[in-house]
């Protein structure tokens, strides 16, 4: 069965407007995506008809809410192929995920001088900063991978970089700047071999990807509910249940305890210790509903159709002269999100002229500077795709970057 | 295209012909001012009578034109009217496309009064003045209090 992508934009409010008197063209998927009826429908009757707080409260409300909510969790962990629902903590956000990560982590292990957590240049500064002040706290010292010129992990170093002094080693899935998928099975190996843990920032990835947090080799894992048709608010850490159930608790409050008395307090298992407060019920309930949706399309098929759109893309950016592609500059091993440059424009000023023809793109740093400064740019212009973009808005992309040249030009 | 009120020809003009572009010496005060969102900077050198303004920079044509139409209406002034300029052009950025622009005082830099109905790039336009204001104030010199930038 042919993926039919206009059928699945009709699932898409957003795609009847348009932006500056041109039909949307929505290129900035690898930033937030667009919500499609199925997922504001499930949020709207869920405030409406069934709003009550959840796991405190004996009454039918309170029962209903705490039933959808923990149902959600029960459907995001079979989408990831986690071996039980307890191993997805409800988080903000991916940066949340990564933040509970390093504090757990650090006191879990005991992080001191000596030690060693090994990151890369790839990384969102979600997974960067975190882990730098986790350093800090510690003395422990930050180490990273570097990123080749066609824009892949540079291995060349594991075996030194990755050592006994390794104590975590925290990669990017897939990059939100280059695109690029990182094969991570070397890394996961010798990370293993070394006795530390591995933690994957799976923003990027776990919207367009079949994952299995079995078959990844991972530890812990952080994804973010808006950039996969949920909403904003709402993130996921997976993490292996025997790891979790060692982890200390990052956030603390009401919903996290077992007992508390006034001389001290123990500890709910997980993932409650994680989700101390009334956690955004609400947007974890839409984000199931976002599940249920990538699930009947199939998130092998979604990832066929964006190849088909990315191989696409690249070849009509290709073949705008001017225009530069940082990261691979083909679809092996790599996602619907290309990032360019056009040759003497800056990239504020390339967007800002998109935007007038309908065109959304992302410009800037894109949260990961050292990616920037590794190809000597202060600045990228992004596209990124996603299960409802067709090769129509390609088209009108590469127009817009002629538009581009013209008044620059 | 809405772009006409953005990309005025005294824009690009100045994107492409930069006035006084380059870090000179000797100077009296220097600041470097970097937009995080976008990565843009800025470098500006004043001395302390603002007989020489110099800078140097990495950004996108609104924060390149703009640096260059301060190096022209600003170097060479007495303070006071130093101040008045630069009062009146972060009024103007931040006026929303409220403020009527007055050519006297702002000469090329009317050309802004476009840029500041975009509030994603009113903050592009102000990186040079708002370095400068910091380049003199550590060359002792005080340019007045600004209108609040909330961008």
């Amino acid at each position: 069965m042919t993926f039919d992508v206009a059928r699945v934009r009709k699932d898409f409010p957003i795609f009847e407007r348009e932006v500056n008197g041109h039909p949307l063209v929505y290129l900035d998927s690898a930033n937030t995506s667009q919500k499609p009826v199925q997922v504001l429908d499930v949020m709207r009757a869920h405030q409406e008809r069934y709003n009550g707080n959840v796991s405190r409260s004996v009454h039918t409300l309170g029962t209903e809410s705490t039933e959808a909510y923990e149902g959600a969790r029960a459907r995001i962990a079979t989408f990831i192929g986690a071996a039980s629902a307890d191993e997805v903590v409800f988080t903000k956000n991916s940066t949340e995920g990564i933040n509970l990560a390093a504090y757990s982590l650090g006191q879990l292990l005991r992080l001191g001088p000596g030690d060693e957590v090994v990151i890369s240049e790839m990384e969102h500064h979600s997974n960067l900063v975190p882990w730098q002040l986790l350093c800090e706290r510690t003395g422990a010292t930050l180490r990273w991978f570097g990123i080749t010129d066609d824009g892949r992990l540079d291995e060349s170093s594991l075996n030194d970089l990755v050592s006994e002094r390794t104590k975590i080693v925290s990669l990017v899935h897939m990059s939100n700047v280059l695109g690029t998928v990182n094969d991570l099975s070397r890394i996961a190996a010798r990370t293993r071999e070394v006795g530390a843990l591995l933690m994957l920032d799976c923003s990027q990835s776990v919207p367009h990807l079949p994952i299995d947090v079995q078959s990844l080799g991972a530890d812990l894992i952080a994804f973010t509910g808006h950039k996969m048709l949920g909403p904003t608010g709402i993130g996921v850490l997976w993490g292996r249940l025997d790891l979790l159930s060692q982890m200390p608790p990052f956030l603390a409050g009401g919903s996290m305890i077992e007992t508390v008395t006034m001389a001290g307090t123990t500890f709910a298992a997980p993932p409650a210790r994680f989700e101390a407060g009334t956690p955004p019920i609400t947007e974890a309930i839409g984000l199931g509903a976002a599940v249920d949706y990538l699930t009947g399309l199939g998130m092998e098929a979604i990832h066929q159709h964006e190849q088909d759109i990315t191989r696409y893309a690249l070849d009509a950016l290709q073949s705008v002269p001017g225009v530069r592609i940082f990261g691979p500059a083909t679809v092996e091993g790599r996602g619907g999100t290309v990032s360019f440059g056009v040759d003497g424009v800056h990239p504020h000023d390339v967007g800002q002229i998109l935007d007038a023809l309908g065109v959304e793109v992302r410009v800037g740093h894109h949260c990961a500077r050292p990616v920037c400064s590794r190809f000597s740019v202060p600045a990228m212009t992004r596209a990124s795709f996603y299960l409802y973009t067709t090769t129509d808005e390609i088209d009108a992309l590469a127009r817009g970057l002629d538009q581009v040249k013209k008044v620059f030009g | 295209m809405m772009l006409d009120g953005l990309y005025q020809e005294i824009i690009l003009d100045h994107y492409k012909n930069p006035h006084g572009r380059g870090l000179r010496d000797p100077f009296d005060g220097e600041a470097h001012h970097v937009n995080p969102t976008c990565g843009d900077e800025i470098t500006v050198r004043v001395s302390e009578d603002l007989s020489e303004i110099s800078y140097d920079g990495l950004g996108c044509s609104i924060s390149q034109a703009s640096a260059s139409v301060l190096h022209e209406l600003v170097q060479g002034q007495e303070l006071g009217r130093a101040s008045e300029i630069h009062h009146a052009f972060v009024e103007l950025m931040q006026s929303r496309g409220q403020v009527e622009p007055d050519e006297e005082v702002l000469g090329d830099g009317i050309a802004f009064a476009g840029v500041a109905k975009f509030p994603a790039r009113v903050k592009c336009a102000l990186l040079p003045w708002m370095a400068f204001k910091d380049a003199a104030a550590r060359a002792g010199v005080d340019v007045g209090v600004s209108p609040e930038v909330k961008a």
